[in-house]
């Protein structure tokens, strides 16, 4: 069992507290049963932390590089949020598949992108309970 | 490494090029070999402003003055105008339309974003006229 905590930041945001876990993202791609959309080549790349949000403002406020975003948002300002933000993979969720352009625009930034079935809480608490843990809020 | 400026014109009407700007800005400034994270400062306080001008102005400019000791960011538009900067230094006060909340932003963290990642922030808006915010990230 991992002893740490889950901070609700408000109803569309959730960040974890720092370890030094790491997972590949071929290991979140597996353990959300997801459908990669692009960036196969990348998916030996590790991330430290998760960060589920439909506000692009809560992830630009608090999230750090080298994570992942799972967000139900479809719009190209999800691409560029994870760009500024450095993090490396985008993950959809409640199975939305986003357009090509986004997916172009991601693909063009070596940002990894994957759909999956699962619900936000769901996809979040699925990789919190597999040790993505990796991050304080600010 | 000699002083460089970049201009850009944002085209408020198409929201699918809101964050090019940004993008650019950053892309150079990796290219010049500032710290990762100069630049992810700079790239938050940008992309910031350049999403304020898409979703409350209906455009405006962005200049970008790169110092090797400090970056200077001014986004200007020419929309509504802030009545009360106080309040919407606020975290979490935004005037943000339903539409806008639904494309994921609005959610009153813009210019307290701006605030806490630059080294230095001025706002001049006036109201009927636009905003100006000026932005200072020095490199450390």
């Amino acid at each position: 069992m991992i002893n740490t905590k889950l901070y609700i930041i408000n109803k569309n945001y959730i960040s974890f507290t720092e370890t030094e876990f790491n997972m590949q993202l071929k290991e979140v791609r597996d353990i959300l049963n997801a459908k990669v959309l692009c960036g196969e080549h990348l998916l030996d790349r590790e991330v430290y932390s998760a960060c589920g949000a439909d506000l692009m403002s809560d992830v630009l406020a608090f999230v750090k590089e080298q994570s992942v975003l799972l967000t139900g948002l479809l719009n190209p300002q999800v691409v560029r949020t994870a760009e500024m933000m450095d993090m490396l993979c985008i993950v959809f969720v409640r199975g939305k598949v986003p357009d090509r352009n986004i997916i172009e625009l991601a693909r063009d930034r070596d940002i990894v992108m994957m759909c999956t079935d699962y619900k936000m809480y769901t996809a979040c608490g699925k990789l919190y309970q597999a040790g993505l843990v990796g991050m304080e809020c600010e | 490494m000699d002083s460089l400026h970049l201009h850009f014109e944002l085209d408020g009407s198409d929201f699918t090029a809101a964050g090019e700007a940004s993008s650019e800005v950053k892309r150079v400034l990796r290219q010049l070999g500032f710290d990762s994270d100069v630049i992810r400062r700079c790239a938050i306080c940008m992309y910031e402003g350049e999403m304020n001008i898409f979703l409350h102005a209906s455009g405006g400019s962005a200049d970008v003055y790169i110092e090797p000791s400090e970056i200077i960011l001014e986004l200007i538009d020419s929309g509504p105008g802030i009545p009360d900067i106080d309040l919407a230094m606020q975290e979490g006060y935004s005037t943000a339309s339903q539409e806008v909340r639904e494309l994921g932003f609005g959610a009153g963290m813009g210019l307290p974003n701006m605030k806490k990642y630059s080294d230095e922030m001025i706002i001049d808006s006036v109201v009927g006229v636009g905003t100006a915010i000026f932005m200072s990230i020095l490199v450390k």
